[in-house]
């Protein structure tokens, strides 16, 4: 292994993990904002809201994210939507992402137990004053450990952005194998600055999921 | 005098869950202060027709009066849900497995729907809860959560939180059914007391000891109808019809084994 080299290209590698960061960050929030969306209509009263919301979910995990990226980043100009590519990145997977996040929304709702709301409404409570104060107050406890899992995941998909050539990790490794063909090293240090970013973030999925726990 | 409308006023009520019909036109009149014990097997629709007069499960046709306001009014969705909001209010209604919202302290269980919709400050909210907690005994649990109390216990909070709307009021579905034997008891007294203060109560139950000795009137259903109803010595003693006869032998058995 050519530590020497390694060295010499890591600051680099710091300010492509800087990116990746950069990117997952932007990423989940619109993921998330996507999902509340998404939740919203895949619970609405409208059954219009819950196709469209049906539609959105089993469109985007139904196909591959890279091809969504290529449909938005190579496709879009056609259709007359220039982005440029780190954006194009944010929202393609963070679109992508909030299908996801959306059936774990929903999941985590449908799995408080029917007569909290029956209890609510009871009392003389809307359907929205239930869900506020009744409802999501336990849901959200039951989804944290489960979107941790979604932006896992996202986290890891940033990698695709590569191939619309985002100066990410990824994309930095690649640069850097085909200047110094040392695949080896580049693929290591691209993977253990991965794994760093997905540890903190892990940790602090499960630190907040204990949080939620306590009482 | 003239005669008085009834306090609560059920006519016709039928309900289909697709095409099993679980009440099949059922009339019942319940006058202010009495307190009325629905029995019957399982199945029979008891749930169905407390859970009709909140609207919780909507009838699928007749009428449910509480005293000059129809409950079930068939309304456009955002004039029907403040009238059922209003109405819900007026009903306290207790569960089975209490469903106390496990988020929140026995205090907050209490308070959150006064000052949600009677918009009560938090001194008011808190001294009307302590009153309520109190009148159960519950009133050393305030500041626990749910998860650290006993089934009586959470049940009688349970009450506390339902009558801390001042309902006119109060449905009860098999209230300590779900109760280890030796915790029946304590939820039992509070519902005497709640008797005694006059409160009118519907309470479905399989408890017949207990329904003998505070209600007034005891209905037997079965298979969505009213069979028989009565005054509970006439009922539990002297039955007239041969399916609450069966009934009545078959639990008695069902509790001595
Ligand atoms: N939401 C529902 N959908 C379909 N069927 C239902 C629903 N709720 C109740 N039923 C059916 O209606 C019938 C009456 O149910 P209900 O819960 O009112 O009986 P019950 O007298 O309260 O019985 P138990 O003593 O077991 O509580 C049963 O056959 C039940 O399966
Ligand atoms: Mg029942």
């Amino acid at each position: 292994m050519d530590y020497g080299l390694m060295q010499r290209v890591f600051p680099f590698f710091l300010e492509a993990a800087w990116t990746t960061i950069t990117l997952s960050v932007l990423t989940a929030a619109l993921g998330l904002a996507c999902a509340i969306l998404g939740t919203s209509a895949r619970l609405s009263r409208f059954a219009l809201f819950r196709f469209l919301g049906a539609t959105y979910v089993s469109l985007f995990r139904g196909t591959p994210a890279l091809i969504q990226l290529f449909i938005l980043y190579f496709g879009g100009p056609q259709i007359g939507i220039q982005l440029d590519a780190f954006a194009a990145g944010v929202i393609g997977l963070g679109v992508n992402v909030g299908a996801y996040m959306t059936e774990t929304m929903r999941g985590a709702i449908i799995a408080v137990d029917r007569g909290q709301g029956e209890a609510a409404r009871t009392l003389g409570m809307s359907r929205w004053q239930a869900m506020c104060n009744v409802i999501l107050p336990q849901a959200m406890r039951l989804m944290i450990r489960p979107l941790g899992v979604n932006i896992n995941a996202l986290i890891k998909s940033t990698a695709l952005v590569a191939a619309i050539s985002v100066v990410e990790l990824t994309y930095t490794a690649q640069r850097y194998i085909g200047s110094t063909y040392k695949p080896f090293e580049m693929f290591l240090i691209a993977g253990l600055l991965y794994m760093i970013i997905i540890y903190v973030v892990g940790q602090g999925i499960s630190w907040a999921d204990r949080k939620a726990r306590l009482n | 005098m003239s005669q008085q409308k009834p306090f609560i006023d059920i006519r016709h009520a039928k309900k289909s869950f697709g095409t099993l019909e679980v009440l099949k036109d059922i009339s019942l009149q319940v006058e202010r202060g009495q307190i009325v014990a629905i029995i019957g097997p399982s199945g029979s629709g008891k749930s169905t027709l407390l859970r009709a007069i909140n609207d919780l499960d909507p009838l699928t046709g007749g009428e449910i009066w509480l005293e000059d306001k129809q409950i079930n009014k068939s309304l456009p969705h955002r004039q029907y849900e403040k009238h059922i909001n209003e109405v819900r209010q007026e009903i306290g209604m207790v569960f089975q497995h209490f469903n106390l919202f496990p988020h929140l302290r026995v205090r907050e269980n209490v308070t959150l729907a006064p000052k949600m919709l009677k918009g009560l400050s938090d001194a008011e909210a808190n001294a009307l809860a302590e009153e309520q907690l109190t009148k159960v005994g519950m009133i050393e649990r305030i500041d626990y959560y749910p998860s650290q109390l006993s089934g009586g216990q959470k049940q009688r909070v349970a009450i506390a939180r339902a009558l801390a709307m001042k309902p006119k009021v109060m449905l009860f579905d098999e209230a300590t059914s779900a109760l280890d034997p030796e915790l029946v008891e304590e939820v039992n007294l509070v519902m005497k007391r709640l008797a005694e203060e006059h409160m009118t109560m519907i309470i479905v139950t399989h408890e017949m000891g207990f329904a003998e000795s505070v209600c007034d009137r005891v209905l037997f259903m079965d298979q969505g109808v009213v069979v028989e109803e009565g005054p509970p010595e006439v009922i539990f003693r002297n039955p007239k019809n041969e399916r609450t006869q069966n009934f009545l032998r078959k639990h008695l058995a069902g509790h001595k084994a």
